[in-house]
């Protein structure tokens, strides 16, 4: 399927499994259930290995392992859930992650920009739509008062 | 006040840019009603009864009288010619077009104004003192702190889909006339032992359905780490907060479920991680400070000896003076506040002709600027003392000066079932009722100060459950019902009401005040305040008569 990785419309091919679906060769991502469930055969899987995180999952407990993913996909199931904005904040900022952030589910236009500036870097959306205005939603605004992953420094250290 | 520089301008605009965009998307059919709902949210729009309803923010209350001037102007053009103002210093447009609402942003941001947080889950306009900096008694202004908070949260992109609103309140004295304790974080400055000034910070205060008043957190907080402790209280209510029942995911829960010691655990701990970098400097504090400095008062002001002659020659001035002013820190200054609760007009609410007046004194009288006071009332802060009267003469042209400030007229009350869709009850239709009842201002100024808030419904937008008479509307088959609450209080001594008995039908509800109020007078000691008596003798006595007569 297509997603917005970095900017750009790009082809993905990361397969989500379920819990009981059976481990494939490729890239795949797992629930946190699986992940800690199956650490050991997952660490030798042939493929790339990504995290699918909801805000109810206790993100403190994957920390040692986050060196195991190089995608970690965040759900928004609806799009009022805001939890998972403090998980990506805190994957950048406290624990240095730096491999691919993805957002997925319920994803409106005008949450990009947010999204963005808390560190997600790729957007797996059910529809993306209006490809124009979605890249134009990265823009909707040139600054922000607040320290961010993209721009480290509070606007007040930059006046 | 606080001048908007490029940055902030930039932003102002770019948002005006972007609500047009999703406006023209939903009118296009290109967002479900359901998705455009928060982003109006998000704009200050709601849909109400009527027509949808505009909350323009007004950040910690205070107006330029240029701003004043465009709040007319727009409640001219684009709506019915008044405006309501809020218990969170805000104003309400009750009619806009759902379509115009762009254009009205647009002429917003052209004075420095907006509706951002002003609705939506997301952290709230913050309010504060309507006598902050002119108060003999404060410790230090609040207002530079308000202005860097709402810098702080004004677009927060991890704040902005949190469980449920959020809402702060900073004051600088030990009186409380912003209802801190009621907020989900109230700041106090205070002075330590050390004679350092920093913040006392509450948390989990709240009304609505489930009134809670305001645990501390921290009895004292550094003011460099002001933002850094802020943020750290949002990330933990973020991630901890219910998302499962909207009555339910307010950060007062959060506290009560959990306790207030685990939550200080985790936001002193989440806080350690990001003190440093969160760091305020010196540098922007002085920058924000620089907006605030004290204006060159005039200290011959005390002199002029005409306001002390025209209180002896006009016996109603006189009294407008005793009920509707306040003493300022300069002798010789007074703060004079401006009655919304004429009885002729709902309470909160001024035309747009009353507006310019309004905007015409201040710059005539008190250095151009306005506020709003948590009580739905507005506030010329820097009157000398012998423009008073020249100031009053205009008010009472133009049905300003009722001098019914903190009386029983002096009514806290939301829009009501005239207006709101969540609402199970009229409450401005009573407030007039009442009104026309205690006309006698003599007979209010024997009753002292009584604050009465009545709401339309359990959400509580009048904060009936702080009320020293809390008047609550509800709904009991199709007819409206209204429970009485006594000895609430959202001040320094801070307490919920307590319940008087079984709702009275509609029509009762006058007399019932009046009932309550003969109770007063016959167990008061001398000039007690009504708060002070119910506090004293308890709700028996009261619950007693209202229950025989009805």
């Amino acid at each position: 399927m297509q997603i917005i990785k970095d900017r750009q419309i790009v082809e993905d091919n990361w397969l989500h499994l379920d819990d009981e679906a059976e481990l494939v060769v490729g890239d795949v991502t797992v629930s946190i259930t699986r992940w800690q469930a199956e650490h050991e055969t997952l660490v030798k899987h042939n493929g790339g290995l990504g995290l699918r995180l909801s805000g109810s999952d206790p993100l403190e407990e994957i920390i040692p392992d986050l060196a195991s993913f190089s995608l970690i996909v965040l759900i928004f199931p609806v799009f009022v859930d805001g939890r998972c904005y403090s998980f990506a904040r805190l994957l950048r900022d406290r624990y240095g992650y730096e491999g691919e952030i993805r957002a997925q589910g319920d994803i409106l236009y005008d949450q990009l920009f947010y999204m963005t500036q808390c560190g997600i870097n790729s957007f797996e959306m059910a529809n993306i739509g209006n490809i124009t205005e979605v890249m134009s939603a990265f823009d909707d605004f040139s600054e922000s008062y607040q320290a961010t992953v993209l721009k480290p420094e509070p606007l007040y250290r930059r006046r | 006040m606080y001048q908007y520089d490029q940055y902030d301008q930039t932003m102002i605009d770019q948002r005006v840019t972007q609500y047009r965009d999703q406006t023209r998307r939903f009118l296009a059919g290109e967002l479900t009603a359901d998705q455009f709902r928060p982003l109006r949210l998000m704009n200050g729009l709601y849909i109400q009864i009527h027509a949808p309803m505009l909350r323009v923010a007004i950040p910690y209350g205070l107006m330029s009288s240029k701003q004043v001037r465009k709040i007319a102007d727009i409640s001219r053009r684009y709506d019915k010619g008044y405006v309501h103002f809020t218990t969170r210093q805000n104003f309400q447009l009750n009619w806009p077009a759902l379509e115009t609402v762009p254009d009205i942003l647009a002429e917003l941001a052209s004075v420095q104004m907006h509706a951002i947080q002003s609705s939506g889950n997301c952290i709230r306009n913050t309010t504060s003192d309507q006598l902050a900096g002119v108060n003999a008694s404060e410790i230090e202004d609040p207002r530079p702190w308000c202005e860097i908070i709402r810098q702080w949260s004004t677009f927060h992109p991890e704040f902005a889909y949190l469980p449920r609103k959020f809402k702060i309140a900073v004051i600088g004295n030990h009186d409380d006339r912003a209802a801190t304790k009621l907020h989900d974080i109230g700041l106090h400055l205070v002075k330590n032992h050390e004679g350092e000034i920093g913040f006392e910070v509450l948390v989990g205060g709240g009304l609505g359905r489930t009134p809670i008043i305001g645990q501390q957190i921290r009895p004292f907080l550094e003011k460099k780490d002001l933002l850094s402790y802020l943020e750290a209280i949002l990330r933990v209510y973020n991630r901890l907060g219910r998302r499962d029942n909207k009555y339910k995911a307010r950060i007062k829960i959060t506290v009560r479920e959990h306790g207030i010691d685990h939550i200080r655990e985790l936001v002193e701990a989440e806080w350690v991680q990001i003190r440093e970098q969160l760091k305020l400097d010196e540098k922007e504090i002085d920058r924000v400070k620089q907006c605030f400095t004290e204006p060159d008062y005039d200290l011959a002001a005390v002199s002029d000896k005409s306001f002390d002659q025209m209180q002896v020659e006009d016996a109603t001035f006189s009294r407008w003076v005793k009920q509707n002013t306040v003493d300022h820190k300069i002798t010789g200054y007074k703060v004079a506040y401006i009655s919304l609760k004429s009885p002729q007009s709902p309470p909160g609410d001024v035309s747009a002709e009353q507006l310019d007046i309004i905007a015409d004194l201040a710059d005539e009288f008190s250095l151009g600027e306005v506020r709003s006071t948590h009580d739905q009332n507005l506030v010329l802060t820097d009157v000398k003392q012998g423009d008073l009267y020249a100031l009053w003469l205009h008010l009472e042209a133009d049905n300003l000066a009722t001098a019914n400030i903190n009386t029983l007229t002096d009514m806290i009350c939301c829009p009501g079932l005239d207006f709101c869709s969540l609402a199970n009850a009229t409450s401005i239709p009573l407030a007039k009722e009442i009104n026309e009842r205690f006309d006698d201002l003599d007979y209010l100024y024997d009753l002292g100060d009584i604050k009465i808030k009545m709401s339309g419904c359990m959400n509580g937008c009048a904060h009936q459950s702080v009320g020293h008479i809390g008047i609550l509307g509800v709904d009991k088959k199709g007819e409206e019902w209204y429970q009485f609450t006594l000895g609430g209080s959202s001040e320094a001594d801070a307490s919920l009401g307590l319940r008087l008995g079984r709702a009275i039908p509609k029509d009762q509800v006058v007399n019932t005040v009046a009932t309550l109020l003969d109770v007063f007078k016959e167990c008061r000691q001398d000039d007690e305040a009504f708060l002070a008596t119910v506090r004293r003798v308890g709700i028996d006595p009261f619950k007693e008569r209202v229950y025989a007569d009805n």
